[in-house]
């Protein structure tokens, strides 16, 4: 199985092709890429189906995208950052 | 109808195993399906598989019942192949409604990962097999990164073939603990503690029960054999009273539980961990029945013997009515679909034709009834909680905020603590924190309405036609 790269805040980080970008980012050593509105905590994946929304991420310019969900494309460009008041 | 009459059609939303059993069943018997999920591949929750991709040389040294797996996937394909069955990935439904005047339904779907777009299916009828998601009650700690669900950690291990983390601590309560744990130590996690909060002496008077489940005794006496191999120590009567860790998880610390669910001061051990799976049992999805009007009883979208809803063309089968295990759900899936074959020919089945499924899903169902009481989260969970620690993981509401609407301004209800805290009004509308919020006012844990069974962006909402109701987080 060959794999590509994606890059997470400018960092090049492996990708196994169909691996959500989750998974490649947990693969990598990241298990947090957001900060919350109100308390600046820290948050990666919670129910890694989808459902709670925790591990929203900026996927190409994209905001709010689930990393839990969305596979990681080749070339991707993933950006951590503070909650988007939606 | 005579024979000549065009195919009728079935959307059947969601392609777990209920969802596959029901499609299969259906387009044996000459319906036009659209199953339709929010997923790249078939399988559900239970039957998740690494993508194509990924080249997993055994994604089936994951799972159990492979077997079957295989049927349905082979199943599927043919299906696919003659045109019985049309099989729409990555459709992420938000609403489904019944087209006034035409008759039939129209299902509202996102597609692909962005989302932003969405398409309208029509079908003569609609069978929900959404499945449920996991209920996590909150604790000191819980929304460190490195704290996930258990099913969440089991997703990433069978979806994405990531070990989330080197040393795991499994606890909570509920059957998914021990296959989780058992998964994470076979994929070569160190499993430091598997931590359940039931008493193994409960399981005794439901022996009689137990007993006559000899299928899910051995499939529980597997995974002991292989937690046994890999060393994994059950801790049970104990939960998890904080876990700690400044940018990620770091430790957790368990402590013994009383015979009334009551931590015992002075029990505390603490394990060195970067992973915590934790679960507290499963939620049904009904937010696509509650949109369509159907009966919900208590959590559970309510069916009769056939699996209808009170909704006529409506189904429903699997972890949307109740949660019970991927048997169940495949029991109901078949039934459902078979039902729906008939009915949609005008014809009234003959509930002789699924004696065998029927038989199944009884005896699923009372055993579910009989470990259900027995796998209860601790009474006094409450307790832990201290006044900063979040309830609302989306809209960061403390403890204390809650406390303070149910002691001081009196809401004896999720929807008065909600208007009170915006504790339920974030992104996850309410699915993470509606259990621990029920909780703590006191009431009892229904199903929250929902407008939309996804966060819909504005512009599709403007480009839908006959939608009066604002989306409200997007
Ligand atoms: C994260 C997780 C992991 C689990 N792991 C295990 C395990 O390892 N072992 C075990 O015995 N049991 C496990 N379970 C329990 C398991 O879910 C059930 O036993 C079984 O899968 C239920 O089958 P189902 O068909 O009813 O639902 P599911 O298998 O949950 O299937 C429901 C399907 O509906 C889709 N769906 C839901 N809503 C929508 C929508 N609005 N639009 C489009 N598609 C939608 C979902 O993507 C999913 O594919 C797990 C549950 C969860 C939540
Ligand atoms: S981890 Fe819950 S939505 Fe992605």
């Amino acid at each position: 199985m060959s794999g590509h790269t994606v890059t997470f805040d400018g960092r090049e980080i492996p990708a196994l092709p169909g691996q959500t970008v989750a998974a490649a980012l947990w693969s990598a050593g990241i298990t947090a890429w957001r900060t919350t509105r109100w308390g600046g905590e820290p948050r990666g994946v919670f129910c890694g189906i989808g459902v709670c929304f925790d591990c929203l991420v900026e996927i190409n310019g994209r905001a709010n995208q689930r990393a839990c969900l969305v596979p990681a494309a080749p070339g991707d460009v993933i950006r951590s950052g503070d909650e988007d008041v939606a | 109808m005579t024979p000549e009459a065009p195919p009728r059609t079935l959307a059947v939303i969601g392609a777990g195993p209920a969802g596959l059993a029901a499609a299969l069943a259906a387009a044996q018997r000459d319906l036009r399906v659209t199953l339709i999920d929010s997923a790249p591949q078939a399988g559900g929750q239970f039957y998740r598989r690494p993508a194509a991709a990924l080249g997993a040389r055994r994604p089936q040294a994951l799972h159990h019942q492979w077997r079957t797996w295989e049927r349905l996937r082979d199943g599927l394909a043919e299906q696919i192949a003659a045109g019985g069955i049309t099989h729409l990935t990555e459709h992420h439904v938000w609403f489904v409604e019944r087209v006034e005047g035409e008759g039939g339904f129209a299902v509202q779907a996102l597609i692909g990962p962005e989302q932003q777009e969405s398409v309208a299916l029509r079908a003569d009828a609609v069978l929900l097999a959404t499945g449920g998601y996991e209920k996590v009650l909150p604790f000191p700690g819980w929304t460190l990164p490195g704290v996930v669900t258990a099913g969440g950690a089991q997703a990433m291990l069978k979806g994405g073939l990531v070990l989330p983390g080197r040393t795991a601590v499994v606890a909570g309560t509920g059957p998914l603990l021990m296959p989780v744990a058992a998964g994470l130590a076979g994929a070569g996690a160190e499993v430091a503690a598997l931590v359940e909060s039931a008493d193994p002496k409960a399981f005794a008077r439901h022996a009689a029960t137990l007993a006559a489940h000899p299928d899910k005794l051995a499939e529980a006496a597997r995974y002991g054999v292989q937690l046994l191999r890999h060393r994994v120590r059950l801790t049970p009567r104990h939960t998890v009273v904080q876990a700690h860790g400044k940018a990620s998880l770091e430790a957790v610390t368990i402590a013994a539980l009383d015979p009334a669910g009551r931590v015992r001061p002075g029990t505390e051990r603490r394990f060195r961990c970067d992973t915590l799976a934790v679960g507290h049992g499963m939620l049904p999805h009904t937010d696509l029945a509650e949109g369509l009007g159907c009966r919900v009883d208590g959590l559970n979208v309510a069916v009769d013997a056939e699996q209808r809803t009170d909704v006529p063309g409506v189904w429903a089968a699997g972890e949307a009515t109740g949660i019970g295990g991927a048997a169940l759900s495949l029991a109901e899936g078949h039934i459902a679909g078979r039902s729906a074959a008939a009915r949609l020919r005008g014809r009234t089945p003959d509930p002789r034709a699924w004696a065998a499924a029927a038989k199944s899903r009884t005896k699923a169902r009372e055993f579910a009834a009989a470990i259900s009481p027995v796998y209860a989260p601790p009474a006094h969970w409450a307790e832990q909680l201290r006044d900063d620690t979040l309830v609302c993981r989306c809209e960061e509401v403390p403890a204390s905020a809650v406390r303070e609407a149910v002691d001081e301004l009196g809401a004896t209800d999720a929807r008065s603590v909600k208007l009170l805290t915006r504790a339920g009004m974030g992104w996850c509308q309410g699915r993470m924190c509606s259990a621990a919020v029920a909780g703590l006012a006191g009431c009892e844990e229904r199903s929250a309405r929902r407008p939309f069974a996804r966060p819909v962006p504005l512009g599709v909402l403007a480009q839908t036609p006959d939608e009066d109701e604002p989306t409200p987080s997007s």
